[in-house]
């Protein structure tokens, strides 16, 4: 279906327009990694971009100063975010909602400042370029956009196994009856904070393999990845295509990184276009576009736990 | 709705797409220059300066040039390499067009130079000023029409300690790439020739607040030489005076400092700012005057080095067009053309390129004055054919590693 | 000696700076848990509003209250059409709030262009005081007068008016106060336009210091959160201490170690954020 298009799109499409995709693909797997945590646990966070930018970082200094392989950085970026994850999860999962929100925020913040200022290794505001193409000793070289689009959509594809094989499992109905009512699955014996941990752990470290990928389809990395307005922008992909779908953050980040691209050609005022979209996405589709033409991903599994209060386009939640 | 509804609208969305976007090919259509630079956010006011001096080059040609339509496409780099990077990558492969021109952030610079190379599409650095463009990480398809950051204070930090008598000086500057490389510059020559400096600061990009760098300032030295862009170029001379500072320490800077870009909106406190840069609105030429007065009409605003160094970058182009009789397919050729350009009458003075790709040109030393109620950088000293290495061998001066904020090291501190 | 009195002065000038814009945060989180992106906007609509107040031949005190009643209004429509049904959702509010500050962000570039500008102020708040081989600029002095004024309105208004203790009441308990027949609607439309008022009033204040130019809406949206998170939420004490701390820190911090300027404000902020998760000050 989809995913059938997506294999066989890149004769049809312009070589800008293929670029856009690449980049909406690696975007895709950022806004799904996010849905763990914020679509199936029900925890906001501000400071998702982070783990995104270190996994970027990472390939930056690790390609560039010590002409390190794929086979060195993408196990570096993952393990750098999944660490930070581990360790920033430690203090943001003491606090929920709003609190959550601002712990967050100021972790990301964090991670942030120190790519902005510690310049010996981060250059700064300068950021780090040229970064070569990957060598994988395929016949096709990466450095090509064709090439490089699939093994983008390769790394889309394992992203979104992974996840969706985490979600399906009993642990991401865990996460869910945690995102319905806490003090029922304590009740009920679960130990809730273990699984909202892991769940923060692995979602940064989701983040980070995207990371891994952006560096190498940019060819650069700087600050501006790792900005509070970027947090922001995935929390709108996940909420525009709708929560705990994993499809449905996917579809969202395509549609902001399309708008951003390409409505910036038409007009200078992509950003008040950017941020009507916002706040139309909250007033008219609050549970996304997929939850608005309530498409429900297929159930796995009957219901386990009883769902009086929740709505239509939440049920479940695996796909 | 089925899983199959949605792959059908999304292969329509594709077709849709893809359909759209393919070009329209015209044979022999119009010469096409991508112009690239910051329009939202905050570099955006440079973006509009930037865009208009490139705009009123094209049109004061009719927009043609040897027969030829001359169409300029601006695209929004929105302050963000990533964004520059795949605004290029749009212009190179689906506008198609023929060069790019300006870029005004050095981190643009540095993300787009591979690129640039990569695609092998003749590019013109109007504004972007980061030193190692043109010397350590030279881009074999780009030349620069601007300067490079540390061009100007070369020849000042001669000048401060000849001509101004200053011996002991405090640097105060954005740490940032630009920040070190016109520190590095001025330190250079001043340092050879006798100078000290005893203090250098660096307050981080940013900063509204200048309280704690200066009260560090040393009260002993003979000036300050403070290097500001922009909004904090314009926060600045306010806060440096009524720290109680000007009256005991002379304020000289870098050309940015006291820029035209600013000087509107800043107020007596400027007076008297000593300032080296390749432009200035206050230069007593023919051409500069109309110039000066032509932007000035047309845009409401006295031209500062933002919009010289695009409307010469326009010129340049043109000449180049023009050497090639318009035909700008042949790439190579077209480079290669762009490296000949001579502007002996552009708005700033004559400009030609080292071999580099970087401009020789005149540096201006000039002081903020008031004139019939405005405030202009008045030209007090001239400094002809500077090249970006001074009067040091190409060969010796790239052996030195890139200014920065520890090179050179702080002796006198 | 001097470099430790003229920095301390600095750290509670900017201090003072930083409890005008963040007070009002503080009381619009504290009451409705709102996240607001939109507060950096306020700023700087507010300051950009007073400049064109100025230019149409306004002076000083003009300027505060023409961008304090604006911004004001704004703030009333922004929470009246769309914040007030996002009670309780804190992605929506994030969201909207972020959604209106870049179309506000646009919308000042359109109207206003983008070359930065200074706020013109008055000859007598110019210039500087000078005690021995000390300089205590006026104008910083001023903006401590105006933040010590407006942290005692705001501490009479809440203590001991009526209104006050309606709003206090609503802080405490919303379901508690609405039962006890406290309009809190009402009450808590109040006080978001008087969080955006206050920070236009920062935005004026600050644009005769720093300037109006675009971008400074993101750029002071950080240092909201870090004194709100550090103070606490809803508690107009924390705020003041948040931001004095946050003021002092920040001048010290860039004075001492610069390399790590933007480290030495949120490290903190996470610190006490991992210790306290509502802040100092703040009530769960």
């Amino acid at each position: 279906m989809i995913f059938f298009l997506l294999l066989v799109a890149p004769p049809f499409l312009s070589s800008f327009l293929l670029t856009l995709v690449t980049q909406a693909l690696i975007y895709a797997i950022v806004a799904m990694s996010l849905d763990i945590i914020l679509g199936y646990t029900g925890l906001a966070s501000l400071g998702h971009a982070a783990y995104f930018g270190l996994g970027a970082y990472s390939v930056g200094i690790l390609a560039t100063r010590y002409g390190a392989g794929f086979g060195i950085t993408l196990p570096a970026g993952v393990f750098l975010a999944l660490a930070v994850a581990a360790i920033f999860g430690l203090v943001a999962l003491r606090a929920t909602g709003v609190y959550f929100l601002m712990i967050t925020l100021a972790l990301g913040m964090v991670v942030w400042g120190l790519a902005h200022r510690w310049v010996t290794v981060t250059q700064g505001d300068n950021g780090i370029s040229a970064i070569p193409r990957p060598d994988l000793g395929l016949p096709w070289s990466l450095a090509l956009s064709i090439p490089f689009y699939y093994f983008a959509l390769a790394g889309f594809f394992i992203a979104f196994w992974i996840l969706r094989t985490i979600v399906r499992s009993p642990f991401g109905q865990t996460l869910v009856g945690i995102r319905e009512s806490e003090s029922r699955m304590r009740t009920l014996g679960y130990h809730v904070w273990l699984h909202k941990y892991i769940g923060f752990v692995i979602a940064g470290g989701v983040a980070g393999f995207a990371g891994v990928l952006w560096a190498y389809y940019n060819g650069f990395v700087s600050p501006v990845e790792l900005q509070l307005a970027t947090s922001v922008e995935v929390l709108l992909m996940v909420a525009l295509g709708g929560r705990a779908t994993l499809i449905g953050p996917a579809l969202g980040a395509a549609i902001i990184v399309f708008l951003k691209n390409l409505v910036s050609v038409y007009t200078h005022r992509w950003l008040l276009i950017l941020g009507a979209v916002y706040i139309l996405t909250i007033v008219y589709a609050p549970e996304g576009i997929l939850g608005a033409i309530k498409w429900r991903p297929k159930k796995v599994k009957p219901k386990t736990v009883g769902v009086e209060d929740l709505t239509e386009g939440e049920i479940g939640g695996s796909v | 709705m089925s899983s199959r509804r949605i792959a059908a609208i999304s292969g329509l969305l594709l077709v849709a797409l893809s359909a759209g976007a393919s070009p329209a090919w015209a044979q022999k259509g119009p010469i096409k220059i991508g112009f690239l630079t910051q329009m939202t956010g905050g570099g955006a006011a440079v973006g509009k300066d930037m865009s208009n001096g490139f705009m009123m080059s094209l049109e004061e040609i009719g927009s043609q040039i040897a027969g030829r339509k001359v169409q300029a496409i601006i695209e929004d780099t929105q302050g963000d390499p990533g964004q520059a990077l795949t605004r290029l990558r749009k212009l190179v492969e689906s506008d198609q067009v023929h060069a790019v021109a300006g870029i005004f952030l050095a981190n643009e610079g540095y993300a787009l130079a591979p690129k640039v190379d990569e695609y092998g599409i003749p590019t013109v650095w109007a504004v972007v000023s980061a030193d190692d463009l043109t010397q350590r990480k030279p881009t074999k398809w780009a030349v620069r029409t601007g300067w490079t950051s540390s061009q100007p204070n070369h020849p000042f930090g001669e000048y401060v300690t000849k001509t101004l008598g200053y011996k002991r000086i405090v640097t105060i500057a954005m740490d940032y790439a630009f920040g070190w490389e016109q520190v590095g510059g001025f330190q250079r020559t001043f340092e050879e020739n006798g100078g000290q400096i005893v203090q250098k600061l660096w307050p981080p990009l940013g900063t509204t607040d200048f309280g704690p760098f200066l009260a560090q300032i040393k009260r002993d030295a003979d000036a300050v030489f403070a290097v500001m862009v922009a909004a904090s170029a314009l926060r600045f001379p306010k806060q440096y005076q009524d720290a109680g500072l000007k009256a005991r320490l002379p304020l000289i800077g870098g050309g940015t400092s006291f820029d035209e870009f600013v000087l509107p909106s800043l107020g007596d406190e400027a007076i008297g700012a000593i300032s080296p840069l390749i432009y200035s609105a206050a230069i007593d030429t023919p051409m500069n005057r109309r110039f000066v007065k032509e932007f000035r009409t047309k845009y409401g605003k006295v031209p500062g080095y933002y919009g010289e160094a695009s409307y010469s970058a326009g010129r340049w182009i043109a000449e180049a067009a023009k050497a090639v009789g318009g035909g700008v397919e042949g790439k190579e050729k077209f480079l290669s053309a762009l490296k000949k350009v001579e502007l002996p009458d552009a708005p700033r003075g004559p400009i030609k390129l080292d071999a580099y790709g970087n401009p020789i040109q005149n540096i201006y030393v000039r002081k903020v004055e008031k004139k019939d109620g405005e405030l202009w950088n008045t030209v007090i000293h001239t400094f002809p054919n500077v090249s970006q290495f001074w009067n040091y061998k190409p060969e010796v001066f790239l052996k030195q590693p890139v200014y920065d904020r520890n090179y050179p090291a702080c002796k006198y501190c | 000696m001097e470099f430790w009195v003229t920095q301390t002065f600095n750290g509670i000038s900017y201090g003072a700076l930083l409890f005008l814009l963040a007070g009002g945060l503080s009381l619009i989180f504290g009451m409705m848990r709102i996240v607001n992106m939109t507060h950096g906007s306020y700023y700087l609509l507010g300051g950009y509003v007073g400049l064109s107040a100025i230019w149409r031949g306004g002076n000083f005190p003009l300027a505060i209250l023409a961008g304090a009643l604006v911004i004001a209004i704004v703030g009333i429509v922004e929470w009246n059409a769309f914040l007030k049904r996002l009670g309780g959702q804190e992605l929506g509010q994030v969201l909207t709030t972020m959604g209106f500050a870049l179309i506000f962000q646009d919308l000042a570039l359109i109207i206003w262009g983008g070359d930065p500008y200074t706020i013109p102020v008055p000859a007598m708040l110019s210039g500087a005081y000078q005690i021995g081989q000390l300089y205590f600029p006026v104008y910083r002095i001023f903006i401590i007068a105006v933040a010590a004024l407006v942290a005692v309105l705001l501490w009479l208004v809440l203590e001991q008016t009526r209104v006050g203790a309606m709003m206090r009441a609503t802080v405490d308990d919303p379901e508690m106060a609405r039962g006890v027949g406290i309009n809190v609607h009402g009450i808590s439309m109040m006080v978001f336009a008087l969080g955006a008022l206050l920070a236009a009033v920062a935005g004026v204040v600050a644009g005769g210091f720093v300037g109006v130019y675009p971008g400074a809406d993101f750029e002071i949206l950080p240092y909201a959160f870090v004194v709100v998170i550090v103070g606490g939420m809803g508690s107009l004490k924390g705020a003041l201490i948040g931001s004095l701390l946050v003021g002092l820190l920040d001048n010290f911090g860039k004075a001492l170690f610069p390399e790590l300027s933007y480290f030495t404000l949120f490290a903190p902020m996470a610190a006490i954020l991992a210790m306290r998760p509502t802040g100092l000050y703040g009530r769960a």
